[in-house]
């Protein structure tokens, strides 16, 4: 673990085991209360946003801004995914596109091909995803760092250059059309509003999931070998089935969103899930912050809305800009902009401990066991 | 298969592959002092060779827009490092990670701001036919990516082993802690690395664009290509940077020449990542990397 | 909609300080803009003459999604230029229907899911009463549904096939010619000129290069050819030889290369490096000096299939041949670039667009619809169009040349 400076978060790695010894009565009170508090105000967070943004349709009936708010949410779902794999598990993936993909291309070949009902498509490109999630993760995972990195990142280009070759199934660089809208209820979600209404329940769905895990066993698992992995194991936690776990999720999360972006644009090819939008989903999540699954909103807002608002001024500059901002957040953010607030506020104490160091830690890589001439 | 082809598609991995292998090394060489990898590596490419394009047909000779293009850019590579990644010293290898993503971004953006779109050309070093070896030929400008790929191959060897400096530099990638303690001064090493990467990477840029041309968009996919070749070769060796980059290459070419099949090409990639993702599942630490030892 | 209506007046403003080189028609437009001002909206006093009447109302939106950014850029750049040059050009005119024109442009840097942000926002927020674009193929399929959903005439300027053999097409034009013509007109030259039998193909993976292939695939028997070899590669690949080297082995007569630059300027030098002296059949995708500039000598002799705006001397038609060099001067005036082929289907969307307007005599869909479906005899850039209920394509194979590269510049084929 130690890179320069971090000396002092290995001190508190230790410094923490043996506040954890010393706490006793008192300190689980102080500590459970803490908790009880932050929940609470998770969950009023949680109603206060998910109101505000299944409302959204009532008063605001421009499309345009609602196709804005879609693919916010469709952006939404592989960032809270990532920002799990990344900040709870410790993992990270630069193949993530690789899954929107299959969703997309799932949902679309099956309704488009087989006439398949879109609802039961979604579900079997989900499934077909976890599949995939699963072969590729029972390998990767067992890699560290940098070399996990490019083992996904090396799935993701084969899962789009199979997407490209095999034109026979997925018609190539020239895509597929006509793909059709999901339907509720006899209502098409051709829709601009209900299309919003029913893809921000999916995305709200899955915010709630990752809310919750932390309080799952799984979550607390994965809290244990995110501090040390080798004494989670050593304590008898199935280290690589945890992990795999998450990943899994991420990758059913990923993949519905591809498949809501399909029967919403009702057209895709493979040029948009390459590498780029993986790295872009990892900067999302990164830059919306790790120690919060809050992070993923932000995040995911921040990646959808900015080139929104630059393309207005001038679209030459638009990336320019971007890329520039992408700096400037990680420099003065380095918790991401879900710690903005509390960092402005000065309220950083108030975090849950385990939460806010795990932000600073270092999730990519353990380098300092590595050797090299 | 004729010798003949066999050994063309041997030359077609090499010319593509020493590409690689030096945009590889300055990705080991960041890595190396810092645990980062820039995604931006490419960009630098794409500077240099933008960059020497610009000087020459601004009227300087070959040789001096070359080493003009690389000073340019080893200044882009400083100031990247002190605007950059110093600020993020101490934060997370990841946040790091995520700056370089920025700059990349904004990198290619303000290239194709300064430079245009359209892709543009350099003469080759040396003029003349290309070299013939049992009638498969080779352009005499892949001869020169190799020989200065090799150069700076053994000046980084003597650097690491040799010096005073270049033994701080390694002190620092194994314990940046430790190395502080020492007294080594790890900002400044953090900032020669980035200059150094930069320059490797700019004098890349200026060899290849003869071969391959150069546009403000050309870094993204020489920059993935050099990821891969230097974790093939184990992060962090020099040599292995060298060696995961040629054999990218032949891997590529020789996986369109050996398969049978018309339209075989369009697999190349595939081919190349799937052969990564078994030797890493295989060996995890890549070919020429080390063992990494388990800390309990 | 008020913002429509004060960029309409800003534009009304700016239209009332007229230019400094009519200084007769700016008086008149001075006190057209004064009247429409004092009366407002509901005026109808704009019959000043009838050579350059100001226009007054409010204005006809167009919308235009190009891709400005992103990997298409070298394409939508100048069809970006193109646009606003005709807004400015429409309105000096004397707008449609006695009322100004806006082409309100947005980019969708190339990429599809931002062309579907853009063109609601242009029929929602933008008010546009037809929408022109995209770029890419993906974008205008991507767009496809939501102009077919609101009913607004959509005019694209990207290429495949699907976008008009695809129903529905009731909403969707093109002005480009499509994939199928291109290909059309290469390979009737190979079979005719070069007469050979056998020939390869090393592609671009991207959506132009491989859509060029399936054509050539699907065609290739009604020209009495045989594709031996396909090969394809990225678009900014180190190096072509291994493809090449392959493709050399099937024994081809000719090398077929559909791709953008740099990589068909990488496969002429590498294929002069090999040794390889087949003829080198290209692309419209070539059709531009940097393709020149790139591969230098090895650039001598290819020859592709380009839109005739590349070499207006050969156009025989006068009234295109007027038309097109207007463009040209008016383009190079404006922005000091030759113009491209993207910009012509700029031109020829507008173009299109503004007569289907002046001829329905009022800006709802469905008028605009029936009349570009009666589209006849319209000449532009691209060719001489002639839409129908069915042919929503409008072009034919002789709207296309050979040509050939020779000496650096560009010469007749045939």
């Amino acid at each position: 673990m130690p890179r320069f400076g971090q000396g002092e978060r290995a001190g508190s790695a230790t410094g923490e085991a043996v506040k954890a010894g010393e706490v006793g009565p008192g300190g689980w009170e102080r500590r459970g209360r803490g908790r009880a508090w932050s929940w609470a105000r998770g969950n009023l967070a949680f109603l206060l946003f998910s109101l505000v943004a299944l409302t959204v349709p009532l008063y605001l009936t421009n499309s345009y801004y609602l196709s804005i708010l879609a693919f916010f949410a469709i952006r939404l779902m592989p960032t809270i995914g990532l920002n799990l794999l990344l900040g709870q598990a410790g993992q990270i993936s630069l193949g993530h596109a690789a899954f929107i993909g299959l969703g997309a291309y799932g949902s679309a070949l099956l309704t488009t091909r087989w006439g398949l009902d879109p609802w039961a498509a979604v579900f079997l490109a989900a499934l077909l995803s976890a599949l995939v999630a699963v072969l590729i993760g029972v390998p990767a995972l067992r890699l560290k760092g940098h070399y996990l990195a490019m083992a996904t990142l090396g799935f993701g280009e084969i899962v789009l250059i199979l997407l490209v070759q095999l034109k026979g199934l997925t018609g190539g660089t020239d895509g597929v059309v006509s793909i059709p809208p999901l339907e509720l209820g006899g209502w098409s979600l051709a829709d601009p509003r209900l299309f919003h209404v029913v893809v921000w329940s999916a995305a709200l769905i899955m915010l709630r999931m990752a809310l919750n895990l932390p309080r799952t066993r799984t979550g607390r698992a994965l809290i244990a070998l995110h501090r040390t992995e080798i004494a989670a194991s050593s304590l008898g936690i199935d280290v690589a089935f945890h992990k795999l776990q998450v990943f899994v999720v991420s990758a059913i999360f990923a993949s519905i969103a591809g498949s809501f972006l399909a029967h919403y644009v009702m057209f895709i090819s493979p040029e948009g899930f390459g590498v780029t939008l993986s790295v872009l989903l990892v900067a999302g999540a990164v830059i919306g912050g790790l120690a919060t699954v809050w992070g993923a909103v932000w995040g995911a807002g921040l990646m959808v809305l900015l080139p929104e608002v630059l393309a207005r001024y001038n679209e030459d500059y638009t990336l320019l800009v971007f890329g520039l901002l992408v700096i400037v957040v990680m420099i003065f953010l380095p918790e991401g902009l879900a710690g903005a607030p509390a960092r402005l506020l000065g309220l950083r104490r108030t975090l849950p401990d385990t939460v806010a160091r795990r932000s600073q830690g270092e999730p990519v890589e353990d380098r300092g066991s590595e050797c090299r001439s | 298969m004729s010798l003949q082809d066999f050994l063309q598609f041997v030359f077609a991995g090499i010319t593509s592959g020493s590409v690689y292998a030096l945009t590889a090394l300055g990705f080991t060489l960041i890595y190396n002092a810092t645990g980062i990898i820039n995604f931006a590596q490419g960009e630098f490419v794409m500077l240099g060779g933008l960059a020497a394009v610009s000087l020459h047909s601004g009227g300087a000779p070959l040789a001096l827009a070359a080493i003009g293009a690389v000073a340019v850019v080893t200044v882009v590579g400083l100031l990247f490092e002190l605007l950059a990644i110093r600020p993020l010293l101490n934060a997370s290898v990841l946040a790091q990670i995520i700056v370089t993503v920025g700059a990349s971004l904004a990198l290619r953006t303000a290239a194709m701001l300064i430079w245009g779109r359209e892709a543009v050309a350099l003469p080759a070093f040396t003029e003349g036919a290309p070299l013939s070896v049992f009638g498969a030929t080779v352009v005499p400008q892949t001869v020169w990516v190799l020989g200065v790929t090799a150069l700076i191959v053994i000046a980084l060897q003597v650097f690491y082993r040799r010096t005073l400096l270049g033994k701080a530099v390694r002190a620092c990638a194994v314990n940046p802690m430790a190395a502080r303690l020492l007294g080594i001064p790890y900002g400044r090493v953090v900032l020669l690395t980035f200059g150094a990467s930069a320059a490797v990477a700019a004098a890349g840029g200026v060899l290849i664009t003869p071969i391959s041309f150069m546009s403000y968009s050309s870094g993204a996919l020489i920059g993935l290509k050099g990821f891969a070749a230097a974790i093939l070769g184990g992060l962090g060796s020099p040599a292995g940077a060298v060696a995961g980059g040629l054999a990218l290459g032949l891997l590529e070419s020789l996986s369109v020449g050996l398969l049978p099949w018309s339209g075989a090409s369009g697999y190349k990639d595939a081919i190349a990542f799937l052969i990564l993702l078994l030797v890493l599942f295989a060996r995890p630490q890549g070919l020429l990397g080390q063992v990494s030892a388990q800390k309990v | 909609m008020a913002l429509v209506v004060v960029l309409g007046l800003l534009l009304f403003a700016g239209l009332g300080c007229g230019s400094d080189e009519t200084t007769t028609d700016e008086t008149t437009e001075d006190t057209a803009a004064s009247t429409d001002t004092s009366v407002g909206e509901s005026s109808d006093t704009s019959e000043a003459g009838d050579e350059v009447a100001a226009p007054t109302g409010e204005p006809i939106v167009f919308g235009a999604v190009v891709s400005a950014t992103g990997p298409a850029a070298a394409l939508g750049e100048q069809e970006r230029d193109a646009l606003e040059m005709l807004e400015g050009q429409l309105n000096d005119r004397g707008g449609l229907l006695g009322r100004p024109v806006e082409i309100v442009i947005e980019d969708d840097q190339s990429n599809p899911n931002e062309a579907v942000t853009a063109t609601n926002k242009l029929i929602q927020q933008d008010g546009a009463v037809a929408i022109i674009g995209g770029t890419i193929s993906p974008s205008t399929l991507a767009m496809k549904p939501i102009t077919a959903r609101e009913g607004i005439p959509q005019v694209t300027m990207s290429a495949a096939n699907a976008i008009t053999d695809e129903p529905p097409i009731e909403w969707m034009w093109r002005t480009p010619p499509k994939d199928a013509l291109a290909v059309a007109r290469a390979l009737t030259h190979v079979s005719e000129e070069l007469g050979v039998t056998r020939i390869a193909v090393l592609h671009d993976e991207n959506a132009f290069g491989s859509s060029g292939l399936s054509e050539i695939e699907k065609s290739a028997a009604d020209y009495g050819l045989e594709v031996v070899a396909k090969e394809s590669y990225k678009t900014d690949e180190t190096d072509l030889t291994a493809p090449l080297t392959k493709i050399r082995s099937s024994e081809p007569e000719a090398l077929v290369v559909w791709g953008t630059n740099p990589g068909p300027a990488v496969a002429a030098k590498n294929m002069d490096q090999l040794g390889m002296d087949i003829p080198y059949v290209g692309s419209h995708g070539i059709a531009n000096m940097t393709f020149i500039d790139l591969a230098g000598e090895a650039a001598e002799g290819v020859v592709f299939p380009a839109g005739k705006m590349l070499i207006p001397e050969t156009i025989t038609d006068p009234a295109q041949k007027e038309v097109v060099e207007g463009f040209i001067a008016a383009f190079e005036e404006a922005t000091g670039q030759k113009p491209n082929t993207f910009a012509g289907h700029a031109f020829d969307s507008v173009g299109l667009l503004a007569d289907a307007i002046e001829r329905a005599g009022t800006t709802e869909p469905g008028d605009i619809q029936q009349a570009l479906n009666e589209t006849t005899g319209w000449a532009g850039p691209d060719g001489i169009f002639n839409y129908s209920e069915t042919d929503h394509d409008g072009l034919e194979v002789d709207d296309l040349i050979m040509v050939r590269i020779e000496g650096g510049s560009w010469v007749l084929a045939e």
